[in-house]
């Protein structure tokens, strides 16, 4: 077996091309800052700058992307130093950029992703009087992002962490006037910030034990430092992790966040934002290399989400939720393999990625859905759109063949792999998480075919005043790119192992397992049955009969918790707002009474009744500089006896 | 003549002077012309700010401890100076005042018409309170500081009780009584240094440099005392809990302007006099009790916080928010480290702005809607999309976002504490969850959700609004990324600061030169 722990190769300076690393950043940022400062003025063309700064972005990406395939394996990880940002003592963080494998396929995703989310975004919001604002917010986005993944420290990772929050919190409550998205909108800020306290607490517990909150400082000294210091690090970053990529416990926002517009569940809530927390992981794979009771931790957080986030999946009847239900469960999937450990952080890259194309792929169809139907989410409103929108249609078919694992598709590659990789590690935990994932598949298929079946086929349950409709080609487009994308792309990264191999220098090789738990055919074709099972029962209790078009009450227990995905939002309620709500109400009433009730009779003591001070401001201010005379007289008095002694 | 620093120039002089020459020109003008008098009033305060950014230009960030130092006798029986001059922490206060002033100025232009002294005395009397807090952050002499401290109240008073909201005169009153107590136990301590010094130094002196340099050797009793003669005057001051509830009252009767003059600018001496005298000059003191104030200082920022989720009133909100954020400052300082003590004093400078901009747009929105009641609001980015900006941009800055100014601050703060005292810093974390509470819930129900009435008639920034909040929330931004220059001055003042409680900041665990392989 390959040792890879504490192995981080030297970072080598920016030279070249190199030194553009910083515009990936900038072109954004300056974009969104002329797009939100300029205001009306910039309408008319405000969309084409928004699509034209990820564009920039994606081609300097990719032109970093060849510049790291020609350099040596070892040289691949390139720093670019800006400039010093807090200096204060020891404490030193410096803005510079790190372009690595890792964070180079992260570039690629965002901006290649964000680019055709972008160009859709000028077809779907062409009708909303604020498009330049909606432009420059997601290209705010883009820029914190980029910043995210290109951090070489951590607390310049965390600016990128809260921007992109920041971005979200704003485009969810883009159309902040509807109560419900500026309730979810500040849901979703307060919940990151729950996550925050332990990336912030993780990058103090750094500076204290490492003297240092660089990537490569703190990855290089991981092993030696106290196990229970490492294991407090990996807990305190999963924590950050579970806020941003929606894991259990913390999982209650991304359904609320899809009162965002739609283009911005593609982008934000499903192919890059939360998956940050993967990056995040899989980034400081020296920690959970080192801490084993953390990287279980991390195993565990994501196979009980993916499991949960499938079965809310199932129960809900809002498009953009089933979608967002999935999303939790599939990002679910990805912390699983990361917290497999060596050899398993590339599968979940791997699934991170075509996970980007397929689910991106499908908000878009179901946007694309939306606006042909009056912006209707309810699927139990669609039926037999197949025929009136084939192009969502075979897009969005593209999308569900990957999600759910169909033979050679992305999805297949991908999802196939973390199960085969939880398995092989083997004993109880290997059994348990394995069998997680193999259920997980299985449900997946169930309620992405339900969906499946709800929207395009079936009778025809629209409301009176709806003529769906294709949409614009400006939408379509991108939607078929990503298509195809959904069908290829997993193929592609898995020829000849190139992903893992290119990912190597950032997250470690692969390592060899002798003994397969199940033999990779036989898992293969036992994923494929449970897949099937899954098909075939959406097929029994959704597609034989026609669906309601009213939510059915006679339901079981399990699917009445799914469809209040699972009582997170009461746990909430009960647990913290609730009390929070009576404490802060306490101490309203204790101000006003207790401290400053002392303090009001102390000044009635000595003012006399406080009715007459009142009256009187004059009275006071004579009677302060009396005061001040007095004062003076003492100081004279003092400093004679002083003198005097 | 005391000369120590590359720059004799009496920076510190000449800048007190300026406003309060403006004051007297002022007092000068026909008590008609209220536009002459604005207009002297703003050219003031931007004269005596590119003064101040001509001083710093010329601070060596690297020379001496006290900079443009000049000092004379002035009661010379009893060793009280005229001596001012500035050190790094000094140095950015005074900018941070200069900066603010003008902004309070234009931000204060039609406040003062319905006032019952009138426009005149109301410029007046603000350039007069930047004339004094300019002293108090330059002197070196105890006693004149005192003297500045306390005069610092009478500009205030008036401002708050002749020109503030319904209740004004209850909270001129209540500020006024809570600030001459501490006042006076601040008197008693600095007769009693004077006596200290008078022992241990043969000659009895008030000299500030003097004082440090003597090596006072004060008794560990005597220590106590004094500390917590000087600390209650300052703890009120800034305010720390459990001192606090002046500020609710005076900062939400005080106009717009005053208010940030009150909460932004003058609090700071409160912090300020932390850093100064508690602990350089009763250095065991400090280290003794450092643990009880830390209590405190984490107990006022979750207070705080609390307190202010839980107000109906935007100002009252704003103002127990500053409860909680100087909480933060103070747990800074009383840490004893770099991180704690730089990060303390810019969360004094950051938090001036963002406090500042919080009052300004509250007032902003409250001079629209003839209230500062929070459910008296719902919709206003709707109608005026760049005053809702304004209000989120200042709301976020409030609750540090990463990015913005007050991130930097805060962060160093919490670092600072965290190596010297892990669980302090934990709870007080807490702190910036409640913070985004009480921002964001604000922010959705003035701002945000379905246009209420009385709303839909707001109109948007006008342009002075626009120049009044514009700067302030530049300053929030440009310091965010770019703290460094304020640092790099503000550094090496700390580390002289503590070298009597902690000559040095702890050192890791596991030093990244020991670490594994290269």
């Amino acid at each position: 077996m390959q040792s890879i722990v504490g192995q981080v190769p030297g970072f080598v300076g920016a030279t070249g091309a190199f030194d553009l690393t910083f515009l990936l950043v900038l072109i954004p940022a300056v974009s969104a800052a002329v797009l939100l400062l300029g205001g009306r003025r910039t309408n008319a063309w405000g969309h084409l700058l928004g699509c034209a700064a990820p564009i920039a972005s994606f081609a300097i990406g990719l032109v970093l992307f060849f510049g790291l395939l020609g350099k040596n394996t070892n040289d691949r990880q390139v720093d670019q130093h800006l400039f010093s940002w807090v200096p204060a003592g020891s404490f030193h963080v410096s803005v510079s950029v790190l372009i690595d494998p890792l964070s180079a396929v992260f570039v690629l995703l965002i901006t290649g992703v964000g680019s055709l989310i972008h160009i859709y975004s000028v077809g779907y919001m062409a009708h909303d009087p604020d498009r330049r604002r909606f432009f420059g917010e997601l290209n705010l986005f883009v820029a914190a992002m980029l910043l995210l993944v290109l951090a070489d420290n951590f607390l310049l990772l965390y600016v990128g962490w809260e921007g992109v929050g920041l971005a979200s919190y704003l485009l969810i409550g883009f159309w902040s006037y509807k109560p419900t998205a500026a309730v979810a909108a500040k849901k979703a800020f307060l919940v990151n910030r729950v996550g925050d306290l332990g990336l912030s607490l993780a990058i103090m517990l750094m500076f204290t034990t490492f003297g240092s909150v660089s990537f490569r400082d703190v990855f290089d000294t991981a092993s030696s430092a106290h196990r229970g210091t490492v294991t407090a690090i990996g807990l305190l970053l999963l924590l950050g992790a579970c806020g941003k990529s929606a894991q259990f416990p913390l999982q209650s926002w991304l359904l609320d966040a899809m009162e965002g517009p739609t283009p911005v569940s593609a982008l934000i809530h499903a192919a890059t934002m939360v998956t940050a927390g993967v990056y995040l992981i899989a980034r400081s794979h020296p920690i959970y290399d080192v801490s084993n009771d953390a990287r279980v931790l991390v195993e565990i957080v994501g196979a009980v989400t993916l499991v949960m986030g499938a079965i809310i999946g199932c129960a809900y009847d809002d498009i953009k939720k089933v979608l967002a239900a999935s999303t939790m469960s599939q990002i679910g999937y990805m912390m699983l393999a990361v917290g497999l450990g060596p050899g398993a952080y590339a599968i979940g890259i791997l699934h991170l990625l075509t996970h980007g194309f397929f689910k991106a792929n499908m908000f878009l169809g179901a946007g694309s859905v939306m606006h042909g139907m009056n912006d209707e989410v309810n699927m139990r409103r669609y039926g037999g759109l197949r025929k009136v929108m084939p192009v969502t249609f075979w897009t969005f078919a593209a999308g569900y063949l990957a999600i759910i694992g169909f033979p050679l598709t992305s999805g297949f590659f991908s999802k196939d792999k973390i199960i085969e990789a939880a398995l092989d590690k083997g004993g109880p935990e290997g059994w348990v998480l394995g069998l997680l994932a193999l259920a997980g598949a299985g449900l997946t298929a169930f309620y992405m075919s339900r969906l499946m079946i709800m929207t395009f086929f079936g009778n025809r349950r629209w409301a009176k005043d709806v003529h769906p409709h294709e949409s614009p080609s400006v939408m379509t487009s991108p939607m078929v790119v990503l298509a195809v994308g959904s069908l290829v792309a997993g193929g592609l990264l898995v020829l000849g192992g190139s992903l893992q191999h290119f990912l190597t220098p950032s997250v470690g090789g692969s390592v060899e397992v002798g003994v397969h738990t199940i033999a990779p055919g036989v898992l293969t074709a036992l994923t494929l049955v449970v897949i099937a099972g899954g098909v075939a029962a959406a097929w029994w209790l959704v597609a034989r009969k026609p669906v309601p078009v009213e939510q059915p009450l006679n339901v079981t227990p399990v699917t009445w918790a799914a469809r209040r995905s699972l009582y997170g939002d009461a746990l909430n309620e009960s647990v913290f707002m609730r009390p929070g709500a009576y404490l802060t109400r306490a101490l309203v009433f204790f101000d006003g009474r207790g401290v400053d009730g002392a303090v009001n009779g102390f000044a009635a003591m000595v003012g006399g009744t406080s009715a007459r001070a009142r009256r009187s401001q004059t009275g006071f201010a004579r009677s302060y500089a009396l005061s001040m005379l007095a004062g003076a007289t003492v100081v004279m008095a003092a400093l004679m006896i002083a003198r005097v002694g | 003549m005391d000369v120590t620093s590359s720059s004799n120039f009496p920076w510190v002089t000449v800048l007190a002077l300026l406003p309060l020459i403006g004051t007297l020109g002022i007092m000068l003008t026909p008590r008609e012309s209220h536009d002459t008098v604005k207009r002297v009033a703003l050219g003031t305060s931007l004269v005596t700010l590119a003064g101040t950014v001509a001083m710093c230009l010329e601070y060596k960030t690297n020379g001496a401890r006290f900079q443009f130092v000049q000092s004379y006798d002035w009661i010379k029986a009893f060793g009280v100076h005229y001596a001012v001059g500035v050190d790094g922490i000094a140095l950015v206060l005074i900018l941070m005042t200069a900066v603010l002033t003008p902004v309070i100025i234009l931000a204060s232009w039609h406040e003062a018409e319905d006032g019952k002294r009138g426009v005149r005395t109301f410029f007046a009397l603000l350039l007069a309170t930047e004339a004094i807090i300019l002293g108090v952050f330059g002197s070196l002499d105890v006693f004149l500081f005192y003297v500045l401290f306390e005069a610092m109240l009478i500009p205030i008073y008036f401002l708050i009780g002749s020109y503030g909201g319904p209740r004004r005169s209850y909270a001129a009153v209540k500020f006024l009584l809570y600030s001459l107590a501490g006042g006076l136990l601040m008197l008693v301590a600095v007769i009693a240094l004077f006596v200290v010094s008078a022992h241990r130094l043969k000659h009895g002196t008030f000299d500030y440099r003097a004082l440090l340099a003597g090596d006072l050797h004060i008794g560990h009793g005597e220590q106590v005392a004094l500390f917590l003669g000087f600390f209650i005057a300052f703890a009120i001051k800034a305010p720390l809990w459990p001192f606090h509830t002046w500020l609710p009252d005076a900062a939400a009767e005080a106009p717009t302007g005053v208010a940030v003059m009150l909460v932004g600018v003058l609090d700071k001496v409160g912090t300020f006099g932390f850093l100064r005298f508690c602990i350089p000059l009763f250095p065991w003191a400090a280290r003794e009790l450092a643990p009880y104030i830390l209590g405190l200082c984490v107990t006022g920022i979750l207070y705080g916080a609390l307190l202010a989720i839980g107000q109906r009133d935007m100002k009252r909100l704003v103002a127990y928010s500053s409860v909680s954020h100087f909480g933060f400052i103070a747990l800074g300082i009383f840490a004893f480290t770099t991180q704690g003590g730089s990060g303390a004093t810019l969360y004094m400078v950051n938090h001036a702005f963002s406090t500042g901009a919080l009052f300004l747009v509250v007032g902003f929105l409250a001079s629209r809607r003839g209230s500062r009641m929070i459910d008296d609001f719902g919709g206003a980015a709707k109608v005026a999309p760049w005053l809702g900006a304004a209000v989120l941009v200042a709301g976020l800055s409030a609750l540090s976002l990463p990015g913005l100014s007050t991130f930097v601050s805060e962060f160093l703060v919490l670092v600072g504490t965290f190596t010297v005292h892990r669980w302090f810093a934990v709870v007080a974390i807490f702190g910036i969850v409640l913070a985004a509470v009480y921002v964001l819930w604000m922010v959705q129900r003035t701002i945000h959700g379905p246009v209420r009435e009385g709303i839909e008639t707001f109109r948007d920034l006008g342009s002075r609004e626009a120049w009044v909040i514009a700067p302030v929330l530049a300053v929030i931004v440009v310091l965010g990324i770019y703290p460094k220059p304020l640092l790099d001055a503000i550094n090496p003042a700390v580390k002289h600061t503590f070298s009597t409680v902690r000559p040095h900041d702890p050192a890791p665990s596991v030093p990244v030169t020991l670490g594994g392989p290269r």
